[in-house]
């Protein structure tokens, strides 16, 4: 079949290409299960080699390719052409809320800035186990922040929230879902550290609870849930007690 | 252009950068990581099942039998000095990881998880053993995040999307390196006393491939020109089960679950291949088993693929056959491997919960690389001379603990082992070692081949010459190799190469993100590393391990215990206008320290 993707451009070293616009490209012998990212690649690689896109893996587990597809937050590597209606043009365009470099390359720095922000490593300043091992968990205390950490830092839940759209400043859904994996580990001894920079007005009070974050990530994290649950943390100044039930791995993509 | 000074440089931010980063810094070294994405975008991420390590949690296991399987694995071109690091050093290196903060799955009594994998057994082959320690069907990812955690932890100094093209050379040492900055094109020297190559491998050679689309093996072909040798080209791993087309990696954890390989016919065929461990036989021999059933014609409805079974209907069956008490269920399944059923129920449409995998072998690891001792440090021949200031780790180097086949799991486990004993061999080294200066405009050769790119106005899309040259190796230099293809596809690298630098033609001419200019310079690479993998293979008349010769069937222990090096004619400091010329070198004996004092780990024909 025949396919036409509507794209958004900029080029900053262009005179006329220096200010956002749409481009059109129609390709023939598309078939329905390509990915729009194998797409977009027989673009740059057939038609127009400037355009420009950020890739790696190709399969969902990097993180790099996070645009937005027909209004929606996706990585482009998991959305098949057979998704959408046959004869519609697709429409992709960069993530929002970061600033635009190239094309459908955004500055990632502020939200690499945020996710340091929280601290997103293990502190744990007690002695290790004194036979050498590995400090013990139970299977159910793993369970507990099992959900957070399949996160890629892709940045298609914190710029797909409207909150920090509208205040860049706001650490944004990922951010805590690093800090979540974290404050619900019972090997870490920070909590209190990371609930304190949470509870500040730029940190998870500013999620209104608009759930955008949830149905954005590619990886069926429970975002919502999950700040949900570091609010309730900052709440009662504790970890336990709050994720009861954890959601089960479910598999299902979004595409 | 800019100049930076570090006491140490590392290229590349997977696992093996990230470790030998972190022990740098804590040895003392002001250290800079430099790579060409961010960091948690390496293709260490994508790793699946397990970390192998003879932890002994769920069954009884030691070091000793971990690297047998490696050298088994191995066909027996590891260099048992290595397997032995290897296996005795993946204990701690786990155990670190935990204690870094890896959420591992749990055994009931709160320990680290462990599972099966292709090619780990206890008491030298007799059964398979759990030894793969896992984090669901995500370790790799676990292990990215968990280093990258730790490097923001100390403070590590990242150069995110800066590109490597070349290294510096100047009096017999190497200096430093140059780089691309993406956001700018600006170039950037680094000097520095060590530089650690963790660039990763190269499966976009071939055109199904279980690799990112970043995986050009710049690191090797960089150092190559520069003089520095590679060692093992022909030793190219082709995973048995990758997605059908897509060449995504299902990983062999399926099979350590139970998932059995099934043909057009319905049979496990395995059984008639490896009657002793069947489906978790070592990844090479599997990979041409696939192969050999679909050239009967016993492949799915006669066409080139076969199935991988995990419904809990299927597995039970055979598990009940095996004798075996345990039986899996939906959720069991859902639980262990959750991307996995993710990826098949994207790009297939296929729900492995309730129906068989469509799987091909695909490209997917490289054995070989620049050489080094088990300290990460470069050698350059035979007599292990290192060439001060340049070390390797991960997959880009050639250790070579995996010899001809490297076992599942054991990629992680050399990435962690060796990048952490690279750092401290780093950290050792610039105490005492000083700045070698420069030489003069370091970046000149480089930048006019970037500046030649840049500006041709040929004929050839670089995507036409990826495109030809990826087939040209899955047909001459895939799973099964003779002559006559290996030389058609030689042929065929020789003409892309004409054209690459005279017919080439790129549409972006910008500075800032020109991501064009740079794939046309990856494709140079790539080019670069399938001659060099394909002189090799023609060299080695032998079948062994991952290198298998219709012409040459059969292992050759008396003549061919030896690595293969192709050095670069005009040696240590070439230009890079004098392009590739190779001369093997065959003097370069396999380390048998192990065999040497205990019969066990004698040569003998391999089977699973």
């Amino acid at each position: 079949m025949e396919v036409t993707f509507r794209i958004r451009r900029f080029n900053p070293e262009i005179p006329g290409k220096n200010k956002p616009y749409w481009q059109e490209f129609t390709l023939k012998d598309v078939e329905e299960t390509d990915r729009v990212l194998e797409l977009l690649h027989r673009i740059k690689w057939e038609q127009d080699g400037t355009l420009t896109l950020r890739r790696a893996c190709a399969h969902g587990i990097c993180g790099s390719d996070a645009m937005r597809i027909n209004g929606v937050n996706r990585l482009a590597c998991k959305v098949l052409v057979k998704e959408f209606p046959e004869g519609k043009k697709i429409q992709v365009e960069p993530i929002l809320g970061l600033p635009v470099l190239k094309d459908l390359v955004v500055d990632m720095e502020p939200f690499f800035a945020h996710y340091r922000q929280v601290m997103p490593y293990l502190i744990n300043d007690s002695p290790l186990p004194a036979n050498g091992r590995e400090r013990l968990q139970s299977p159910e205390d793993r369970e507990k922040f099992d959900d957070t950490t399949k996160c890629i830092l892709c940045a298609c839940c914190t710029t797909s929230c409207p909150s920090f759209w509208a205040n860049g400043e706001y650490v944004g859904p990922a951010a805590i879902v690093q800090a979540h994996r974290f404050i619900f580990d019972t090997r870490d001894e920070a909590l209190k550290e990371r609930l304190d920079v949470l509870s500040e007005p730029n940190g998870v009070w500013r999620c209104r609870t608009i759930y955008n974050c949830t149905p954005a990530c590619p990886r069926d994290i429970q975002v919502t849930r999950a700040i949900g649950e570091v609010k309730l943390a900052i709440q009662r100044g504790k970890r336990e007690g709050i994720v009861v039930d954890p959601p089960k791995h479910s598999g299902q993509g979004m595409g | 252009m800019k100049v930076h000074q570090f006491d140490a440089v590392i290229v590349g931010a997977g696992g093996a950068g990230l470790m030998a980063a972190l022990y740098a810094v804590k040895g003392g070294a002001n250290v800079a990581v430099v790579s060409k994405l961010y960091p948690t975008r390496s293709h260490t991420g994508t790793a699946q099942g397990g970390i192998g390590a003879a932890l002994g949690n769920l069954e009884e296991d030691s070091p000793l039998w971990h690297a047998y399987d490696t050298v088994k694995g191995g066909d027996w071109l590891s260099d048992q000095n290595a397997a032995k690091v290897l296996a005795e050093e993946a204990i701690d290196a786990v155990i670190e990881l935990e204690h870094m903060g890896l959420p591992f799955d749990r055994t009931e009594d709160g320990r680290i998880s462990q599972r099966r994998f292709g090619g780990h057994t206890s008491d030298f082959g007799k059964k398979p053993v759990r030894r793969a320690c896992h984090a669901a069907d995500r370790t790799g990812h676990m292990i990215l995040q968990t280093l990258y955690q730790q490097c923001i932890k100390h403070n590590v100094n990242f150069f995110d999307e800066f590109h490597v093209v070349d290294v510096i050379i100047n009096k017999g040492a190497v200096v430093g390196c140059v780089a691309v900055e993406l956001g700018t094109g600006e170039i950037h020297v680094f000097h520095s006393k060590a530089t650690l190559f963790a660039t990763g491998g190269w499966g976009r050679v071939w055109s199904v491939t279980s690799n990112a689309h970043s995986l050009t093996g710049d690191g090797a072909a960089i150092t190559y020109r520069r003089g520095i040798p590679v060692q093992d080209m022909e030793f190219y791993q082709f995973h048995p089960t990758g997605i059908y087309k897509l060449g995504i990696l299902i990983t062999e954890g399926v099979r350590g679950e139970g998932g059995v390989l099934i043909n057009g016919r319905g049979e496990r065929f395995m059984e008639r291949y490896a009657p002793n461990i069947k489906d978790l036989a070592s990844r090479d021999v599997i990979s041409r088993s696939i192969y050999l059933e679909i050239r009967e014609g016993r492949g799915i409805k006669g066409k080139d693929y076969v199935y991988l079974d995990v419904t809990p209907e299927t597995v039970n069956r055979y598990l009940a056959e095996a004798g075996e008490s345990r039986r899996i269920d939906r959720d069991y399944v859902e639980s262990k491997l959750p991307d996995i059923l993710d990826f098949c129920r994207t790009y297939l449409g296929v729900d492995p919960v309730r129906e068989p995998m469509p799987i091909q072998p695909t490209a997917h690891y490289s054995m070989g690389g620049i050489p080094t001792n088990v300290n990460a440090e470069a050698v350059i021949d035979e007599d292990w001379t290192v060439i001060p200031g340049l070390y390797a780790a991960g997959e880009v180097a050639c250790v070579s603990c995996h010899g001809a086949n490297r076992l599942g799991t054991n990629s992680l486990v050399d990435l962690v082992v060796f990048g952490r004993r690279g750092g401290m061999a780093i950290a050792d080294y610039v105490k005492h070692a000083d700045f070698v200066p420069l030489p003069a405009n370091p970046s000149a050769e480089v930048e006019s081949e970037l500046n030649r790119i840049r500006s041709s106005t040929g004929k050839t899309r670089p995507g036409e010459i990826r495109q030809q040259m990826q087939r040209a190796m899955m047909d001459g230099v895939g799973v099964f190799r003779e002559e006559s293809g290996m030389k058609a596809a030689l042929d065929c690298i020789y003409e892309l190469k004409e054209r690459f630098n005279n017919d080439l033609s790129i549409d972006d001419k910008g500075m800032k993100f020109n991501t064009d200019l740079l794939e046309a310079w990856e494709l140079g690479c790539l080019l670069d590393i399938a001659e060099l993998t394909t002189i090799s293979a023609l060299e080695r008349k032998e079948s062994r391990g991952a290198h298998s010769r219709e012409d040459y069937k059969e292992r050759d222990d008396a003549n061919w215990m030896v690595h293969t090096l192709v050095e670069h004619q005009d040696g240590i400091g070439a230009s890079l206008r004098a392009g590739v010329k190779p001369r093997i070198n065959l003097n370069k004996r396999v380390d048998t320290s192990l065999s040497d004092v205990d019969e066990r780990f004698a040569p003998k024909v391999r089977t699973y």
